[in-house]
């Protein structure tokens, strides 16, 4: 357990250790609204409804927008709010970093979120930056281990990665056999996911066809979650759609589609990548902390 | 119905026909996925404990339960009857469902009886109980030592350990969630 002063001298470190890396590759921060209308569309996340708006879920849209306005590099740090999560790792608010990049793809950006790692491990952590979780050893400067998801499924939970899906268990394997796993030693990327949970990734035509997007683990938790993302009005409109009709069978609240970010898409938003990171999680791994709240002070 | 979101520790559920109650409760969701909600769950009727994961989208069943303020009344052989001060409805419920503890039951106790379905699964009585020492050795004069303990009977039988100044006739408190001496109450 940190001591309040010690947690937020470790926040204002990853805060300006962010920045820094950022700025000096050419990003400009941006502050886009965090009450929205309607929140981001996405089958199992529910916003905190404000007025006659949402809180924002993430920046996600109205980044993309700028990006189409034609800033080329751009990042964000700010509040998110998902409605009901409460765990060890999540909170119903929490501060999200974003940063996009255009003409560059998940790969390009897996590279320099591995660098973006080790320079903010290091600033927090001193030279060598290495954590201990569980009594077990993660070197945060290393290179990363790059598992596919249909890899992780056959290796740590011996199941086939199409028959998980097929039972409706690719949740419950992941998170009960595979997320712990990874993220030893080294951080961990694991890559190519199923169309099913693509989200706002490009998916690369098959066989299997697979969203190109990886989440990084460290230490059996999840960090960040970035893609190549979806320049297609056309299959982003199916999608949202799809999305719809999902929560509407599963009893969610509907949100309209937002029909600004689908105009910013159809004018033409350049190839592009991006990722989120969960900033308490990161802070939460940083300083040792058990419980994501105990890295956010009150 | 409940559903997923609806779970915390101590909610009391159906599944498969039985009552469950919550016992631990942990969120998990992973990226893009739906949130699971793993739970460690007692079954209400054989104390049995397991482990259960529900997914957002599960609809859970609630158990039909009813709690009811009855007064102790009577023992009938291997039954106790209750009766409701509201409707003068006399309720029989099993002895063993409270085990040892019948010996600490008193006339006119206020007891919570949990009833599933109509059957009664789970009574909780009050915290203590006054009972007059039935059986016990004499103490010995000026031994004032206060862990030293003797054993002592209540006239139903029940044993327990006192300290050594306790008498035949005392009446004590009685810690009914432990079933041990609390304090004296009043000499013989």
């Amino acid at each position: 357990m940190l001591s309040t002063l010690s947690l937020l001298r470790l926040r204002h470190t990853v805060w300006t250790a962010t920045r820094s890396f950022l700025q000096d590759r050419g990003y400009v921060e941006v502050q886009t609204p965090v009450r929205i209308s309607p929140p981001a569309l996405e089958d199992f996340i529910d916003a905190e409804p404000c007025g006659d708006r949402f809180l924002r879920t993430s920046p996600e849209f109205h980044m993309k927008r700028l990006l189409a306005e034609g800033l080329p590099r751009l990042y964000q740090i700010g509040p998110c709010f998902r409605r009901g999560e409460f765990g060890p790792r999540h909170l119903p608010e929490f501060t999200m970093l974003e940063w996009y990049a255009a003409g560059t793809d998940y790969r390009a950006l897996l590279a320099e979120a591995q660098e973006y790692l080790a320079w903010t491990a290091g600033r927090a952590l001193g030279g060598e930056p290495s954590i201990s979780r569980d009594g077990r050893a993660v070197d945060l400067k290393a290179p990363w281990e790059v598992v596919r998801v249909e890899e992780a499924f056959r290796e740590y939970a011996g199941e086939d990665l199409a028959r998980a899906l097929e039972a409706g268990r690719f949740e419950e394997i992941l998170i009960s056999k595979i997320e712990p796993e990874l993220g030893w030693g080294c951080p961990c990327a694991l890559i190519d996911y199923p169309v099913e949970f693509a989200g706002f990734a490009r998916v690369r035509p098959g066989p299997p066809p697979r969203a190109e997007r990886w989440e990084l683990y460290i230490a059996g938790i999840e960090i960040a979650n970035a893609c190549t993302e979806l320049t297609d009005a056309a299959e982003q409109r199916r999608r949202m759609e799809r999305s719809a009709a999902l929560r509407a069978r599963n009893g969610a609240p509907i949100y309209g589609v937002d029909e600004a970010f689908l105009q910013a898409l159809e004018k033409g938003l350049p190839p592009a990548a991006g990722i989120a990171v969960g900033l308490d999680r990161l802070v939460m791994v940083l300083g040792g902390v058990e419980q994501i709240r105990d890295a956010v002070p009150e | 119905m409940f559903t997923a979101s609806d779970l915390r520790k101590g909610l009391k559920i159906e599944l498969d026909g039985e009552p469950y109650v919550v016992t631990e409760f942990q969120f998990c969701k992973p990226g893009k996925g739906q949130a699971l909600y793993r739970c460690k769950l007692r079954n209400m009727l054989t104390g049995a404990s397991m482990d259960k994961t529900f997914r957002s989208v599960d609809k859970i069943d609630k158990p039909d339960l009813e709690e009811r303020e009855l007064l102790f009344s009577y023992e009938d052989g291997d039954a106790l009857v209750f009766l409701d001060a509201d409707t003068y409805e006399q309720v029989s419920i099993p002895a063993s469902l409270l085990g040892d503890k019948r010996y600490l039951l008193a006339d006119d106790m206020a007891c919570s009886v949990l009833f599933y379905r109509d059957r009664p699964i789970d009574i909780s009585l009050p915290f203590s109980v006054e009972k007059r020492i039935a059986k016990t050795d004499p103490g010995v004069r000026g031994d004032t030592a206060t862990n030293v303990t003797k054993p002592a009977w209540l006239d139903n039988g029940y044993e327990l350990q006192v300290p050594l100044f306790i008498n035949e006739g005392d009446v004590i408190k009685i810690d009914i969630r432990t079933g041990t001496y609390a304090e004296r109450v009043r000499k013989a």
